[in-house]
């Protein structure tokens, strides 16, 4: 209960950050050479001067910057994002549309980049200096240093034009209308790539910071003593050293949640996926502000929600968060 | 001198500076090897790499001379990532030391804005910040320094908050020296090192965001840039895939070179931090 409490505190603290992000945005986006219905008249053919007063008139745009900003919060209070003008949808269709996909090809990379930072992360710290340790450490550098979206279309390259063993983009197969098993089997196999592309970047630091903390772990003194005891290597690494070794790890999660998602953006062109990050991109492409608004307020919600998870995580992993205080 | 010694001791760290050298190297001789626009039209389009003398690295899909792109294009990567570093280390070090200098509400206030940044995705902010501004190469640099400060706010502020009561600063400020005076004169010397280090992360991600921003047409279209190179080679990905694998190659060896060289410097300063 104390755990839900203080992860609630810090769910309520962030709040404010939110706001800021918004107000932050909103008047960046002032800024902006032409507004909606600018882009629309483009996408139209152009059109007279009244047509766009009265299209300013329908948005809500012909009173001051300071009004629409108010109007726009009020209306995000009762979680209304506005209305898309290029997609001729509310913005919360549109981003409703385009999560599920984000939120798998972020799932994924986020379980592949741990398990496997986790697992190549301790064989290197266990072999510290020799073979395995230098074979990884050296894998870890360089996935860390290559370019993500060059990866994938590597990938593309190697998996779906020489090989041909998956598909080189897209989300699912829709010209057969797959259903149940095979649709989600159909989908997987649309992600293999993605996932990967995504998901080695982050394996490559969640390794050097997992080595790192396992190094840090074993000289502490209970490491001694299990050893004293004569437990085995491999008991002490599981039981004892691992837990407290999880805990930098589980930290970065909460801290990654934002670049990742960002980084989404690019694999999801890549691969052309219909996640939000692709459409973060259209809508700078066709100026479509309402929906650029909306992608940061859904993305900063997604970021803040990554961390209460995280936190909820960090307290059942350490007991001292919650007796400490 | 035994800075030195303990910087060679390492391997990595002697290969990320040859490989760094290396690209500087690029960067120098570019015009005397290509002095012509690396974006002029060369010859027949997508030449093979070694199949043609005249174009060692071959031609991409509008015919320009791919390994002319990767020499002009070192110095674009290293110049957007150079300045990006300095800009963002700059704003970081700012907010950071005046937040932990002064704590209390002006802390509050500062490390608020650093979580807002931290939680909005850096590379949607990217978007917006070029989506208002424009992809000219100098707005792409500065927005790359905009995004990427708050990690740097963050060790500088815990390096104050470390060294803002230590006796040489109480010193100080008994002998009446000033706040900006004890700021940059006395704490920030001191507060500097662990963040030059980490400089050299922020500027192999400030080559990483670049390259990306580019990749998606959405960086300066008039530079010979990697990343500009590798989203035209998308194009013809199916059959001519060097037009794209080539100035991967190059942002991966500098973005490895940056790092090894960082790692090394942490290392040679932190002589206690060897071997993890």
């Amino acid at each position: 209960m104390r755990i839900l409490t203080l992860a609630g505190r810090r769910l309520a603290a962030s709040i404010p950050t939110l706001v800021l992000i918004l107000i932050g945005v909103f008047v960046l986006l002032q800024f902006a050479p032409g507004d909606t219905v600018d882009a629309l008249m483009a996408q139209m053919g152009g059109g007279d001067a009244t047509t766009a007063k009265q299209l300013r008139q329908y948005y809500g745009l012909d009173v001051s910057a300071w009004a629409q900003l108010g109007n726009y919060l009020w209306r995000l209070v009762r979680l209304d994002l506005g209305f898309s003008a290029i997609y001729g949808k509310p913005v919360a269709t549109v981003i409703a549309e385009r999560l599920p996909a984000t939120i798998l090809l972020m799932t994924a990379s986020l379980s592949l980049a741990f398990v496997f930072g986790l697992i190549f992360g301790v064989v290197a710290a266990r072999g510290v200096n020799r073979w395995p340790d230098t074979l990884i450490s050296t894998l870890g550098l360089v996935f860390y240093a290559m370019p993500t979206f060059w990866f994938g279309l590597m990938a593309i390259v190697v998996f779906s034009i020489y090989l041909q063993w998956l598909p080189a983009g897209g989300f699912e197969d829709i010209t057969v209308g797959l259903t149940g098993w095979r649709r989600t089997l159909d989908i997987a196999s649309h992600l293999v790539l993605p996932t990967l592309t995504l998901g080695l970047f982050y394996m490559a630091i969640y390794l050097r910071i997992m080595r790192g903390s396992m190094l840090e772990v074993l000289t502490l003194d209970f490491v001694r003593t299990a050893r004293a005891k004569g437990m085995d290597e491999t008991r002490v690494v599981v039981r004892h050293v691992l837990r407290n070794a999880l805990l930098p790890m589980v930290t970065l999660i909460g801290l990654q949640a934002g670049t990742m998602l960002g980084g989404s953006v690019v694999v999801e062109s890549v691969f052309s996926l219909p996640g939000l990050g692709r459409l973060a991109y259209e809508s700078v492409i066709q100026r479509d502000l309402n929906t650029l608004l909306g992608i940061v307020f859904v993305s900063a919600l997604l970021v803040i929600l990554v961390n209460f998870i995280v936190d909820l995580l960090y307290a059942r992993l350490d007991p001292r968060i919650t007796t400490g205080g | 001198m035994s800075f030195l010694k303990l910087y060679f001791r390492s391997p990595p760290a002697i290969i990320g500076l040859v490989l760094l050298i290396l690209v500087l190297a690029m960067a120098a001789t570019a015009d005397w090897f290509y002095p012509r626009d690396p974006l002029a039209l060369a010859g027949r389009p997508l030449i093979w790499p070694f199949s043609n003398p005249r174009f060692l690295l071959g031609t991409d899909n509008s015919g320009r001379d791919i390994a002319a792109q990767i020499f002009h294009g070192a110095r674009i990567s290293l110049l957007i990532g150079l300045v990006a570093t300095v800009i963002s280390v700059f704003i970081g070090i700012t907010i950071g030391a005046l937040a932990g200098y002064y704590g209390e509400w002006v802390d509050t206030a500062l490390m608020r804005v650093t979580e807002a940044f931290q939680t909005l995705p850096n590379f949607i902010l990217l978007l917006v910040l070029v989506a208002v501004f424009g992809s000219t190469i100098t707005t792409v640099t500065v927005a790359i320094g905009i995004v990427s400060w708050p990690a740097s706010a963050r060790l500088t502020r815990a390096e104050f908050l470390s060294l803002r009561n230590r006796e040489f600063v109480q010193a100080g400020r008994t002998l009446g020296l000033r706040d900006a005076k004890l700021i940059f004169g006395e704490i920030l010397p001191n507060a500097l090192p662990p963040v030059i280090v980490y400089a050299s992360v922020v500027m192999a991600i400030a080559i990483l965001l670049e390259s990306a921003l580019a990749f998606l047409k959405l960086s300066d279209p008039n530079v010979a840039s990697w990343g500009n190179l590798i989203g035209a080679g998308r194009d013809v990905l199916r059959v001519q895939w060097y037009v794209s694998a080539i100035p991967g190659v190059a942002i991966l060896v500098t973005v490895l070179a940056v790092s090894l060289v960082g790692q090394g410097l942490n290392d040679a300063l932190n002589p206690r931090l060897k071997g993890r």
